[in-house]
């Protein structure tokens, strides 16, 4: 239990739903990262706002790492579990696939659905949360890779 | 509308509220994938290896938002756009619940959820290239079998 940290979670989240109220009440978008990282390339009349937003969301990572070291830096990726022959890489590579292709048809990930979409209670990203939650959860479980 | 999504008020809210994001992705250690599987990893309850910490981020951020989304209500339109692009497509189907799956497998298989895989670029951590690249794969692929835009899905669905 060593690791539970709920002050700077709580903090952490509340900037988060910050983030996603301005770009609501401002600009009237969700703050879906798959989906502001999945229309990238089409339609061009949005790209420079997503790019933007990115790139910030890179830079005020990087800030509060410099700002605020004590809070530990994440330097690595998990390894692959070690029944999996095929390396670290692929697995990786695998998880990212599955990731872009998942929430590209199911419409969102855990800020598009999980903080935007349950907020807004919508049917949707109730139904999408709870699967992904339930489907992680085993997954974790059944590769065991803590 | 799309002349005023290159407005310089509507940029300026865009880098904003990317850089709040950024700062919330890291204060709240969700950009630590071990955290995060230290979240999901519930068969360690019991011998108290769990770590809910996730939790802590998600409920404060659905509950400003939740009241974001109250106040815009109230309003005809944002602040800087003619328009909420709220999400006009009701239909719960298959594809929402399978690509929620498939998601869920690649998240409990790496700890790594978009954001925190935007954010993690910060770091540049071995491997993060390979996740990077084949989430762009994986969502131009999903892009070709599922359309995107709620008359697509409508058309689709019928």
């Amino acid at each position: 239990m060593d690791s539970f940290t709920p002050i700077p979670a709580a903090i952490g989240g509340t900037l988060i739903g910050l983030s996603a109220a301005l770009l609501w009440l401002g600009n009237g978008r969700i703050a879906g990262i798959s989906g502001i990282f999945g229309q990238l390339l089409p339609p061009a009349s949005t790209v420079i706002w997503r790019l933007l937003f990115l790139v910030a969301l890179v830079a005020g990572t990087f800030l509060a790492a410099a700002l605020f070291p004590s809070l530990g830096r994440p330097a690595t990726l998990v390894e692959a579990p070690r029944w999996f022959a095929g390396g670290t890489p692929l697995w990786i590579g695998i998880a990212g696939l599955l990731t872009g292709f998942g929430t590209k048809i199911g419409n969102g990930c855990t800020s598009g659905h999980g903080v935007c979409g349950l907020a807004r209670l919508s049917p949707r990203s109730f139904t999408a949360v709870g699967v992904f939650f339930l489907v992680a959860i085993l997954t974790v479980t059944l590769t065991g890779i803590v | 509308m799309n002349s005023k999504s290159t407005s310089l008020p509507y940029l300026a809210v865009a880098v904003l509220a990317g850089l709040l994001f950024g700062v919330g992705l890291y204060v709240s250690g969700m950009v630590n994938p071990l955290k995060v599987l230290r979240f999901l990893d519930f068969a360690a309850i019991p011998t108290g290896g769990w770590d809910p910490s996730l939790a802590f981020v998600m409920i404060p951020a659905v509950i400003v938002m939740f009241v974001a989304v109250r106040i815009g209500r109230r309003r005809q339109a944002p602040v800087f756009a003619s328009a909420f692009h709220e999400p006009e497509f009701n239909r719960i189907d298959a594809p929402l619940v399978a690509g929620a799956a498939f998601f869920g497998i690649g998240w409990g298989m790496s700890g790594i959820c978009p954001g925190p895989a935007i954010s993690l670029i910060a770091f540049w951590p071995s491997y993060l290239p390979i996740y990077l690249l084949a989430l762009f794969v994986g969502s131009y692929g999903g892009s070709i079998i599922i359309p995107s835009g709620r008359d697509k899905r409508l058309a689709l669905a019928k």
